[in-house]
Formats: C-alpha cells, structure tokens, sequence
C-alpha cells in the first residue's frame, strides 16, 4: 500500500509539470503581444502615442522583457510558493481574488453534487429493480431527455418562467445575496442564500444527475447478472437484502470513483452558468478574465483548477483500492 | 440441415455469402427503433446542412426572365451581379416566371421594418433583433454546427487513435509519456481551456474546429490504448511481427480494426458533445463570428431583451436539444450494437 502511494505521488510530478507547461504556454505564445493588450486595455493611451519607451517601461514592469524560458522558470517558482502575480485589470494579487471567489463556486458544486448523489442512487437502483416495466421506461426516456438539455438553454428558459421575465416573479436571477443581507440574522441569511441559488444549481445539477442515475442503473444491472446474487437468493434472503446488501455495494464503486471525472467538467459549467446568474464564483471570475485577457487570472484559474481535479483523481484512485479488495495495488494502472 | 460432402469451391461460396461484422453490427443495430429513428433525424439535418441554400436564401431556385432560364442559386451570372431578385421577381413580364426556395430569404439579410416580430405566415420563426429571419438563420446553422461536430471530432479522433495506439503498441517509456499527457489533459477544465485560446485567436469557424478537436481526444486516446495493450499479447501480433511486418502495417491492419468500433462509437457521443459546445460558446459570444449564422447565437439574442422573445428561445435551443439527443441515441444504439450482451444497461 505505501509503495502504490508513493508511486501515485512520484507519478503526479511529470502530471504537475505538464500542467504548468501547458498553462503557462497557451496564454503566452497567443498571438498579440501581451504588451500591446495591456496597453489597449490600459489608460486609454492612443495608439501613437505608445513610444518605444512605454512599451519597453510595460515590458519590464511585467517582467516581459525576458526570454520565454526564463519568464517560465519565474512563473513556476511564484507559483510554488501560490504567488499568481497581480490582476492585470485592478492590480490587486490574483490569489487574493481567487480566494473571495471559490467559496461561492465551491458552495455550489457540493451542494449540486450533494443532490447528485443523494438523488441518482436511489433513482437509478429503483430503475435498475424495475427493468424492463414501465416505470424503469418512464424513467430511462425522462433522464435521456434531461441529459441532452443545454444547459444555458434550460438556464434562459428559468429566468423567463420562474424569474420574472414573463410567467411568475419567484426567483431571484441575480447574484448571491439580496441588497443588504449582510445584516440579516444568520437563517435569515441562509435562506435568502439558499432562495438565490436555487436556479443555478439545478442548471448545475440536471445533466450529472442524469448521467449518474443512468451509470448507476447500468452499474447495478451488471452486478445483478452475477453467480453471487443467484446464491444469495437460492439461500433464501429477502429481495431487499440481496439488492442493497449484496448487489448494491459492489455496484456503488464505479458511481463513488466517478466524482473524479465530474469535477473537471464543474468548473467549465460553472463559467456558463455563473455567467448567466450573476454568481460571483470563480467561473465568472474566468469569464470576465477572458473577456478583458487577464493573463495572470486565467493562468492561476487554469493551473488551479488542473490541481484541484488532479487531487481529486488521486483520491478516487486511493478511494477505488481502499474499498474494492479484488483490485490489487500494484495491478492498476 | 442436410450434410454433404463438398469440394472446396462450395466451401468458399458458401464463406462468401456469410455476414461481415458490419452487417451484423447493422443488423442489430436496426432492430432498436428509436435509434433507427434518431438515425434519420441526423441524415435529415444532413440534407439540410448540405442543401441550406435551396432551402432557405434570396437567391431564386429558377428565375424566367425574358425567355431566357436562370439558375440563380447554382450559379453566378453576369447580368445579376448586384440584383435583388426581390425585385426582379415584382417586375416580371407575361411567360416569365420565378421560384423561390421555401424560405426566401437569406440569413444576413436585415429587414429593420420587422424586426423582433413574432412567427407570422411571412416569417414562420419570427425575426432577430435585426429583423433577420430565424427560420432561415437555423437552416443555414445547421451546416455550421454539423461541420464543427463532425470535424472538430474528426481531429479528436485521429489524434486520439494515433497517441492511444503508440502509446499501447511500444509501451514503457513511451506509454509513460503519452499516459501523463492524458492525466494533464483529464485534468485542466477543456470548456474553460477552450474559451481561453478562443478569446486570444480569431474566433473563426475553423479555429472552433481545431481548439475542441485538439482539446476532446482522450476519450479515443484511452481506448485505442487499452485495446492495443491486450492485442499486442495475441499470438497472431507475434506471428505477424515474426513474419516481418512494419510496425505501422500491424498497427493499421492487424490492431486498428479490433478497436474502431468502440471508437467509433466514442466518437458519435463527440460529436453531441461537440454540436453543445460550440452552441454554449456562440452563446456566449466566442463561437462563429457575427454575420454567420449559428443556433446558440441566435439564442443569445433572447437574452438581451426585456421583453420576451420566446421563438429565439424554442426554436434554436429545440434544435441543439435535438440533434444532441439523435447523436446520443445513434450512439447508443450502435454501442448495444456492437456488443448485444449489454443492452439495455445505459451507460
């Protein structure tokens, strides 16, 4: 057990490195120097005006004046110590922003994967009893259609029917908090949290739940087609036993480790979705950075967010060995 | 059955008449209705995609005119190099006539009279916020998101198929390497590594292509790579390395077609995934540049306005949702397909 940890964790430097690589050189070798954006979207200097000497000052300033491999080996080092440098827009540290901005995002995908979870279980493991009736149908066609929405489009269609777009005025589509919760008591304050995220984490959730609730029928059906729950049941044991005692934990494994590969895809919904709603997370935080090239934020959100899934994996990974025995250390992958 | 003894000519007859695996795969995959189903959906939005401007556009299918008979559409003439047919077709004399196609008019045309009208007999999907028609701006975005779905997928496909298949041809240190490039890529956030490299490029119909192609492939990439870890011990891989063969020949002829199937299955949820993507990005700005037309543009229109407009919601998001679904189930049908013993079980 020690030795697959320790080659996990060897492994992970190469990963770590790649991901910097990638990183730092995507938003460094785009075409358009970093210079000439920084002086548009600067001070509103014109365009003459930009003597060689301005653009040398801003070079150096930036620390652009070096070359690439050098500017790489500075950025990895700031980075080792989490220094991502100054926002380009309001020259606050991006770590500073970044650190105002994930727990909102953060909020909301555990709430979202919270519902995931506590809803696709037991809807796919019902599914998965009744397969083949009509039930099992009803439910297999309903979240095929739920996994192919958009999910901006389900987003637009919310704020019209339930946002006070057209129809009912029940939900605010607006940002986290109503203007002025901060003096509101604590579940005063939670409730007007939890009446503002509505919307967005059910844009959020919808598409994992459907993915899920399917994964864990087909998770399930493979297990109930095995010698050991024939035995099960030619021993005698209630149907509910040999479903949630003996099927179900061997058919909760993949669903458990399968976190991993959502996580990732969180982050790139929340751009969307927190973009629409007005949530300052970090995924509009991402969004605003592309939109006005804020090098240092998008690189930071990137590595960030890379580091954030790639510990995730590994967990799974550990999680994987740790609950199913039949998988040896040395034998995965 | 009847037994009897046979030269080795009927033997080979009767090998011939015997399905390929494709037939086979065809057979099964026909007997699941609504895949089948789904199947048309897409080879119809193909036609649209192929014959957009006989659907929809300004220019005439066969104009009359002067007893001399044009083809608009087709060609370009000399003598209407800067005509609106609009008006030709006002000003016909007796024996000319003309035809236009089912909607007639193009997706760039602005008509600032009507414009943000709702579905009228004259424009059957209502206006834009420029007065263009958004029956016929969906038409002409059909073409746009197939050939980025299909393209960027094609690029996803063979970059996924060579790494995965050198990857688990040579092993050791090469697998090595190419397995901590898939790790990098599982990790980073593609939808926001994407909108990233968009932002610094030309948001062009071909740079979308590239970036979810060369951003989507480790799905194949993993597949082609685990299949060719468990070919490479077969003893007709050694018997063929033994008689000499090149290393590529053996992984094109002997390996590859062991794996396409799957693949290609891989490949047909891509291209669901790759038509939402390029949707979500047009949607928020990055997508195909302005006067082209897109389906996720034109629903980030509805979100501009107070007032709402709900056919720039239905009809472009009903036909992401559309095709996405078709592509999904096509997908699905073929995966039960190739391998019966899990119908029915989901994903």
């Amino acid at each position: 057990m020690r030795t697959y940890i320790l080659k996990r964790l060897l492994l992970l430097i190469p990963t770590l490195i790649g991901i910097t690589l990638i990183t730092f050189f995507v938003v460094q070798l785009a075409p358009g120097n970093p210079v000439s954006r920084k002086l548009q979207v600067g001070e509103g200097i014109k365009a003459e005006a930009i003597t060689q000497d301005i653009v040398e000052q801003t070079k150096k300033l930036y620390g652009l004046d070096k070359p690439i491999y050098v500017r790489y080996w500075i950025w990895v080092k700031q980075i080792a110590t989490l220094n991502f440098g100054r926002s380009y827009t309001d020259h606050r540290p991006v770590i500073q922003k970044i650190e105002e901005r994930l727990p909102v995002t953060l909020a909301l995908n555990i709430i979202s994967i919270f519902l995931v979870y506590t809803i696709s279980i037991p809807l796919g493991v019902y599914s998965a009893v009744k397969q083949g009736d009509i039930q099992d149908r009803v439910i297999t066609f309903f979240l095929f259609v739920l996994y192919s929405i958009p999910s901006f489009w389900l987003a637009v269609i919310l704020i019209y029917f339930l946002g006070g777009g057209e129809f009912w005025d029940v939900f605010p589509i607006y940002g986290i908090l109503s203007p002025g919760a901060e003096n509101f008591p604590f579940y005063k304050k939670a409730l007007d949290f939890l009446w503002h995220i509505t919307l967005p984490v059910i844009c959020l959730t919808y598409g994992d739940l459907a993915y899920l609730s399917r994964y864990q029928r087909g998770s399930l059906l493979e297990v109930l087609h095995e010698d050991f729950l024939r035995t099960a049941r030619a021993k005698g044991l209630p149907e509910s036993k040999v479903i949630f005692k003996h099927a179900l934990r061997n058919a909760l494994i993949p669903i458990v480790t399968i976190i991993a590969s959502i996580l990732p895809a969180a982050i790139g919904g929340s751009v969307i979705i927190e973009s629409i709603f007005s949530i300052p997370g970090i995924g509009k935080l991402g969004f605003e950075a592309v939109l006005s090239r804020d090098y240092p934020v998008i690189m930071a959100i990137a590595t960030i967010s890379a580091f954030l899934t790639l510990a995730g994996i590994l967990i799974s990974d550990l999680a994987y060995v740790l609950v199913d025995p039949r998988i040896s250390f040395e034998g995965r992958k | 059955m009847n037994i009897q003894v046979v030269d080795g000519t009927q033997v080979l007859k009767h090998y011939r008449k015997s399905q390929g695996y494709w037939a086979t795969v065809w057979m099964e995959f026909k007997r699941d209705r609504v895949a089948l189903a789904a199947l048309g959906v897409i080879f119809f939005l193909f036609l649209v995609a192929v014959f957009d401007d006989f659907i929809a556009g300004s220019r005439p299918l066969v104009l009359k005119l002067n007893g001399k008979i044009y083809f608009p559409v087709l060609f370009e003439y000399r003598e209407f190099l800067d005509t609106d047919f609009k008006g030709v077709s006002e000003n016909l004399k007796r024996g000319d006539f003309v035809l236009f196609p089912p909607v007639k008019y193009s997706p760039t045309e602005y008509d600032l009279l009507s414009v943000l009208s709702p579905p009228s007999r004259a424009h059957l999907f209502g206006t834009d916020d420029r007065g263009r028609d958004v029956l016929s701006r969906m038409v002409h975005g059909t073409r746009v998101s197939l050939s980025i779905g299909f393209i960027a997928v094609g690029i996803a496909v063979a970059i996924g198929i060579l790494l995965g298949a050198v990857a688990g041809y040579y092993g050791g240190v090469v697998d090595f390497i190419i397995s901590r490039f898939f790790e990098v890529m599982i990790t980073f956030p593609v939808f926001f590594l994407i909108l990233t490299i968009l932002a610094f490029r030309n948001p062009s119909i071909y740079n979308i292509m590239i970036v979810i192609g060369v951003t989507s492939w480790t799905g194949v990439a993993r597949l082609v790579r685990g299949e060719f870890l468990r070919l490479r011990k077969y003893d007709y891989i050694e018997a063929a390395i033994a008689l000499g063969s090149r290393d590529l020949r053996i992984m094109l002829r002997h390996m590859l077609p062991n794996a396409l199937a799957p693949v290609l299955v891989t490949a047909t949820f891509g291209i669901a995934g790759a038509v939402l993507v390029e949707s979500a990005l047009s949607f928020l700005g990055f997508g195909v540049p302005p006067p082209d037309p897109s389906w996720g543009e034109v629903l980030s229109q509805s979100e501009r306005y107070v007032d709402f407009a709900w056919w720039l919601v239905l009809f472009p998001g009903a036909a992401i949702f559309m095709t996405v679904t078709a592509f999904n189930l096509v997908g699905e049908g073929f995966r039960d397909a190739i391998d019966p013993k899990r119908k029915g079980r989901g994903f």
